[in-house]
């Protein structure tokens, strides 16, 4: 592993009786690189994101995420990501200054980190009027936006985001990719499951996964041109229709 | 019908694939009343009897003995006076007491007819009951016998006293008290929530989309709790009768009549919680604390209405559980007919009623 | 005769002070036999106008009917002949695949055989799996189901509010076959998306933005509307080419997509330059045909 690999991954499964959810994949993220986990619904992506993220326990293989183990170090590693994802983020019931507050002091941040990021995060997003709006009368869009900053607040070095852009508009999804890149380039790694294909174009690398296997992983322009295919949207398909899989 | 059969169909299937639910529904009230009872019950046996003969003569002198002779009753001692019979229940020397007035032959012999009281501890009422009964068979017995002989009909009254706790609060009580408990449970609360839980699933949507009257779809879902309440009705008599030998004096007939009605007014109160809830917990929450505690707390099976504040003794009167709990006692219990509890049934069929036509009136035929 | 009109509909939810407009005047019509779609992002209305169109709301103002009966007055008569999906697959979970069909089946008065002939094609896909419980399925199966239910009386029209949110790209281009099939036996079908990408499946469209239509056209019309040059650019640093493109005044607008970046002119006058300029520093750029994506940006902004 060289030194600017973040996350490393080697023969990684999980089975769930005799059900192999996650079949030996291996792969490695480097520092700072835009990662995109892509699969059909079943293929086994949130488990293996689930085990990365230190929620659940392999049932064998080796991986690390952030230098840490993802078998002893799981406390570890939980400090040094962040989690966005489409269903959970937000509470509407507090206001967008309360949430930031809140996930902020679950990292034990200091407050006068708190503080200063706090007015730095309302400025880029333009919340700064709306501060102490409760979360639930912001546009969704805003709210992802929002999501997205609290779960990069206390700086982590990987960012995990679970299909973070479903249903919203077009402007804002790409506003919202906007600032991936920028968390990109301020050295953290972003891991990014969509269903949007022209998303997997944004990404540094993409990685297709089939029925617990990773069937393919390069750039979008190289997985294009191996599989002759016009668009990622293409090339998803042609990979994701081998899928005899059909759970959830 | 087709349609209303297939909605009860399909409520049977969820009901019965939640096995878990399933289990503790129709296990709670035979746990519920075997708690009970066990906590409550114990034998009696060689229990100490005084006796306060004023009359000293044939009669008194053999019925004495007979209930001597019975391994129930251990007879203690003669006393002169009332005041010592008082002192004796106070020291908790005995637990029953059998008073003959004097002259009680003679009447006997020349009225045919005389009176003995018997006077119980009934702080512990369970016993004070059992003793009773047991002490009225023998002089049943013995009456029995002297008429046979005599070929007279003689009559001896057994004038029951129940001292300390008049209304015999506990081991009768609890069965109707557990009944409107676990009525209120599986009716109101599990009707709320299935119902609710439709809304929250999205399925609701569907049901009202299509051309199914609304209320069915509603009333369909009501039916498997009724029946299932049933069968709680039924485990319930069941037990008290053959497991705590609390008889039933009056007629099952009207027992179960009135039941049925207690139920559908839970179900109409569940109906009401549905239509005003989006979510199971609320549902839930609303069930507990508008029908569940104040079952508990107010109907007069935890604590004697009379002895409430005069607030809560107001409150109670719109508790459906409370002329429920009467109906029961007294047909269950004390053996009395409709005649006695007309005024209890209409209550509660008024009751029934109002929340039926007042949850048909507020059920929303749209979402919002 | 139209299946479904709509005039002006408002809708707002909450209380004076943080009132939310759903829809702020709606109109349009749905032709007999028409393959419709609302496209917009969540929270635009649709799901509001769905429910509305199902007599399952009602609105503040307007009028719509549904084959020329209100959807207020008629709301039975409608609710005997439209078929409904609501966004989260509505099944009975613990119930199984065949009894969730048979009972929604038995509740529009039907039976399975009377018109399995129309849901043959959908449902044969997950017969094999008729006694597995619905709660088991994967979202694909699921929304294969869910469709099959909402056709089991043979509605007239049939409404799909979000059919294929968060279903993969594989599932999702199966339903759209499906829904092409079933348009061939004449149900009218209106289908509400946040996916840009599926309008062009669309007879008709109409794109809904924060409760107010930005327009309503056939796909091609749409995109036949969008009249200013549009052109892809590529270069090796593409964060800085966008912003680098967003500087130039010839630009309207410029965004990511995909691989590539989307640039917006003003008019045909202004690409020279701009092109020049990029292509002397080694950066692709070409003339594209817009999607609808690139329509509906331009509408919403336009709107602002």
């Amino acid at each position: 592993m060289n030194n600017d690999t973040i996350i490393s991954v080697e023969g990684l499964t999980k089975r769930f009786g005799d059900f192999t959810a996650v079949d030996s994949i291996s792969f490695q993220v480097g520092k700072g690189e835009i990662f995109g986990f892509l699969g059909a619904n079943g293929a086994g992506k949130t488990t293996a994101m689930r085990m990365l993220c230190g929620l659940s326990m392999p049932t064998s293989g080796k991986a690390s995420v952030a230098g840490f183990d993802i078998y002893k170090q799981t406390e570890e590693i939980k400090r040094n990501i962040g989690y966005m994802s489409q269903k959970f983020s937000l509470y509407e019931d507090l206001t967008v200054r309360e949430n930031i507050r809140f996930y902020a002091g679950i990292y034990g941040k200091t407050n006068s980190f708190i503080k200063e990021k706090t007015a730095f995060v309302l400025k880029q997003l333009h919340l700064e009027k709306d501060a102490d709006k409760l979360v639930r009368s912001l546009p969704l869009g805003w709210k992802q936006k929002l999501a997205f900053s609290v779960a990069i607040f206390h700086e982590p070095q990987i960012v995990f985001l679970d299909e973070p852009t479903g249903g919203v508009d077009p402007v804002t999804r790409r506003e919202f990719w906007n600032m991936i890149y920028k968390a990109a380039e301020d050295g953290i790694t972003v891991f990014v499951t969509t269903h949007y294909m022209d998303e997997a174009e944004y990404c540094d690398r993409v990685s297709i996964m089939v029925d617990g296997r990773i069937d393919a992983l390069d750039t979008p322009s190289g997985l294009k041109s191996n599989l002759k295919a016009s668009s990622m949207d293409e090339v998803f398909l042609m990979l994701a229709r081998k899928a005899k899989r059909t759970g959830d | 019908m087709k349609q209303f059969g297939a909605f009860v169909k399909k409520e049977f299937y969820h009901i019965l694939r939640d096995r878990r639910t399933l289990f503790i529904l129709l296990g709670m009230p035979v746990v519920q009343i075997i708690i009970f009872g066990f906590a409550l019950t114990n034998e009696v046996k060689n229990a100490k009897v005084l006796v306060f003969d004023n009359a000293k003569d044939v009669a008194s002198t053999s019925i004495i003995h007979e209930i001597d002779a019975s391994q129930y009753f251990d007879v203690q001692q003669n006393v002169t006076s009332y005041s010592q019979v008082e002192s004796a229940f106070k020291r908790g020397a005995v637990k029953l007491a059998v008073v003959f007035p004097s002259g009680f032959n003679n009447d006997l012999e020349h009225v045919n007819k005389a009176p003995i009281q018997l006077i119980a501890d009934a702080s512990d009422p369970n016993t004070a009951n059992t003793l009773i009964n047991y002490a009225s068979a023998i002089i049943m017995d013995y009456q029995d016998r002297i008429t046979n002989e005599h070929r007279l009909p003689y009559t001896i009254s057994t004038e029951m006293r129940m001292l300390y706790n008049p209304q015999l609060k506990g081991a009768y009580t609890f069965v109707p008290g557990v009944m409107a408990m676990v009525l209120m449970l599986v009716c109101t609360m599990m009707t709320a929530i299935t119902i609710v839980r439709e809304k929250e699933m999205g399925t609701m949507e569907v049901m009202l989309v299509s051309p199914v009257q609304p209320l069915k779809v509603v009333i369909a879902k009501a039916v498997p709790y009724l029946l299932l309440s049933m069968v709680n009705v039924a485990s319930i008599l069941l037990l008290s009768v053959f497991v705590l030998d609390v008889p039933i004096h009056g007629s099952l007939f009207l027992l179960v009549g009135e039941s049925l009605l207690f139920i559908l007014t839970c179900l109409a109160f569940g109906l009401l919680i549905s239509t005003v809830t989006d979510s199971q917990q609320i549902a839930m929450f609303i069930s507990l604390v508008g029908m569940f505690l104040p079952t508990i707390m107010l109907s007069g099976f935890m604590f004697p209405i009379e002895n409430m504040p005069i607030l809560l003794q107001v409150i109670s009167h719109i508790i459906p559980a409370r002329w429920f709990f009467v109906i029961v006692t007294s047909v269950m219990i004390k053996g009395l007919g409709l005649g006695a509890i007309w005024k209890e049934t209409l209550i509660l069929m008024g009751m029934m009623l109002f929340l039926l036509t007042l949850s048909i009136k507020k059920f929303k035929i749209r979402l919002a | 005769m139209k299946a479904v009109v709509v005039e002006n509909v408002v809708k707002s939810y909450g209380s004076k002070k943080d009132l939310v407009e759903a829809l702020k005047g709606i109109s349009f019509e749905v032709d007999r036999g028409e393959l419709f779609g609302i496209i917009g992002p969540d929270g635009a209305g649709k799901t509001s106008l769905f429910r509305i169109l199902t007599t399952l709301l009602l609105a503040d103002s307007g009028k719509a009917t549904i084959d020329e009966y209100d959807v207020v007055k008629d709301f039975k008569a409608i609710r005997q002949r439209v078929g409904y999906m609501p966004g989260r697959f509505s099944l009975y979970q613990d119930l199984t695949v065949e009894e969730n069909l048979e009972f929604f089946a038995t509740t529009f008065n039907t039976t399975i055989r009377e018109n399995y002939a129309l849901i043959k094609d959908i449902y044969s896909q997950i017969e094999p799996f008729k006694d597995r419980r619905a709660g088991k399925l994967s979202g694909g199966m699921k929304q294969k189901l869910a469709l099959s239910c909402a056709l089991i009386h043979r509605p007239s029209v049939l409404f799909l509010d979000e059919p294929t949110t968060g279903v993969d790209a594989v599932s999702r281009k199966e339903f759209w076959d499906m829904l092409q099939n079933l348009k061939r036996s004449g149900i009218t079908i209106l289908v509400s998306t946040p996916y840009m990408d599926e309008a062009n499946l669309c007879d008709r469209i109409a794109l809904l933005q924060e409760g107010k239509l930005l327009s309503i056209n056939t796909p091609a019309g749409v995109i036949g509307n969008f009249k200013q040059p549009l052109y892809a650019a590529k270069g090796s640093r593409m964060l800085q080419l966008l912003n680098e493109l967003k500087t130039f005044k010839e630009v309207k607008d410029a965004y990511p997509f995909g691989e590539y970046h989307h640039v917006v002119f003003h008019d045909e006058a202004g690409v020279p330059p701009v092109a020049s300029y990029f292509g002397a520093s080694g950066v692709e750029m070409f003339p594209v045909t817009p999607g609808i994506e690139d329509c509906f940006m331009d509408l919403m902004k336009t709107n602002e």
